[in-house]
């Protein structure tokens, strides 16, 4: 289960080396906006490097590359795809053939080292007008897509309306990108809170996007993550809910009853399919039942 | 062998980083200079960090200087790399 997923400047030793320590449950090297064009070279062989070397991978470890519109994207995958990152992010997607002309590439580099075709996932960074329209086609694109993510900043910029710590400008973009995703059958992750001292603010806009559907939040700062993982989570009382649900149907099944109640209220299939993700989230080994 | 022509530098001071320099020498022999603040305790690891990586480049006529900020071998060696191929950068 993936809640967090936080950024990490991939030029930045001092900050990758400890980002495993953080509590995320997925890590974004990034390759783009929080590298300076003059040393893109020097952070695609630190984060070469940085993987190669990592001891055991706790964590979900995803490289931001750089955008199919530079000349940088081709040499961000030839450098890192051979030290086998569990997931490679392309940015300012805006439709399936972008990313299909990237897992392509992806292909024949997993074919150079040997690499079973397929193992390096895609999770597609939507942050264009464009992108948020053809949000179905990008999440269904192939079966190395493990998720979509939403970039509210550019996205803003590119729809040239006011950004706001509410969020109201972006909630189409929001609810798009679940429709397409959940239609999609891949994970949907929401864009950053960059305010990185209203913890209050950044709490509302978890609650708002888990709401919503989102499976998880992107991170800009560490101090963010706990609250992050901490309300994608399942609450105690949701857990036992989900429990006695499971319980209730189990039981039903043994004596042949076909409709059941918990609580005075009718157990019917979504509230079984709604206890079991629950379930599912809070027990990924299936210990408990 | 490829003679490094021109300088290049690589890496930053700040913590747990270094800043790797490259410049010609007229010799054809790669020489080199390690500052650490950690230079008692892993003086050798950080040579021998940078000198396999030296390794893998067909180079000579370097004199690299690394001013060490604790950075782990990784990272020396990334940033012994990079200031390379910078160096090589349009060399023949």
């Amino acid at each position: 289960m993936i809640r967090s997923l936080m950024f990490l400047p991939g030029n930045t030793p001092n900050m990758l080396i400890n980002g495993d320590t953080l509590g995320a449950d997925a890590l974004i090297l990034d390759l783009e906006d929080a590298v300076s064009p003059s040393e893109k070279d020097s952070a695609r062989v630190l984060v070469r490097n940085y993987l190669k070397n990592l001891k055991a991978r706790k964590q979900f470890f995803i490289v931001r590359i750089n955008s199919t519109d530079t000349d940088y994207w081709q040499d961000d995958l030839s450098e890192i795809i051979p030290v086998k990152p569990d997931c490679v992010m392309p940015t300012k997607v805006n439709g399936d053939k972008m990313l299909n002309k990237i897992s392509d590439f992806i292909s024949s580099l997993e074919k150079k080292f040997d690499i079973p075709e397929g193992t390096t996932k895609l999770l597609p960074l939507i942050e264009t007008a464009e992108g948020v329209e053809n949000a179905f086609n990008i999440a269904s694109a192939n079966n190395r897509i493990f998720g979509i993510a939403l970039g509210a900043e550019d996205l803003s910029a590119d729809l040239r309306c006011r950004r706001t710590k509410e969020g109201s400008e972006i909630l189409y973009a929001r609810t798009r990108l679940i429709c397409a995703g959940r239609a999609a059958g891949v994970e949907i992750f929401d864009t950053p809170f960059t305010d990185v001292n209203d913890i209050e603010g950044l709490c509302k806009d978890i609650n708002f996007a888990r709401g919503l559907g989102f499976s998880g939040k992107l991170v800009i700062s560490p101090r963010h993550i706990d609250y992050v993982n901490e309300l994608f989570s399942p609450t105690e009382q949701e857990i036992n809910y989900a429990v006695e649900v499971l319980e209730c149907i189990k039981e039903a099944e043994k004596l042949g009853k076909g409709a059941v109640s918990l609580h005075g209220k009718m157990i019917d299939a979504p509230i079984v399919a709604r206890a079991k993700q629950v379930y599912e989230a809070a027990y990924p080994s299936g210990t408990r039942l | 062998m490829i003679k490094i022509s021109q300088n290049a530098f690589a890496g930053t001071l700040e913590s747990s980083d270094c800043l790797v320099t490259i410049t010609p020498n007229e010799s054809n022999e790669v020489n080199f200079e390690i500052n650490s603040v950690v230079f008692k305790q892993y003086g050798n690891s950080i040579l021998k960090a940078a000198q396999n990586t030296v390794k893998k480049f067909d180079i000579s006529g370097a004199d690299i200087k690394i001013q060490d900020m604790g950075a782990f071998d990784c990272v020396i060696e990334a940033r012994v790399e990079t200031a390379i191929k910078r160096a090589l950068k349009g060399a023949k």
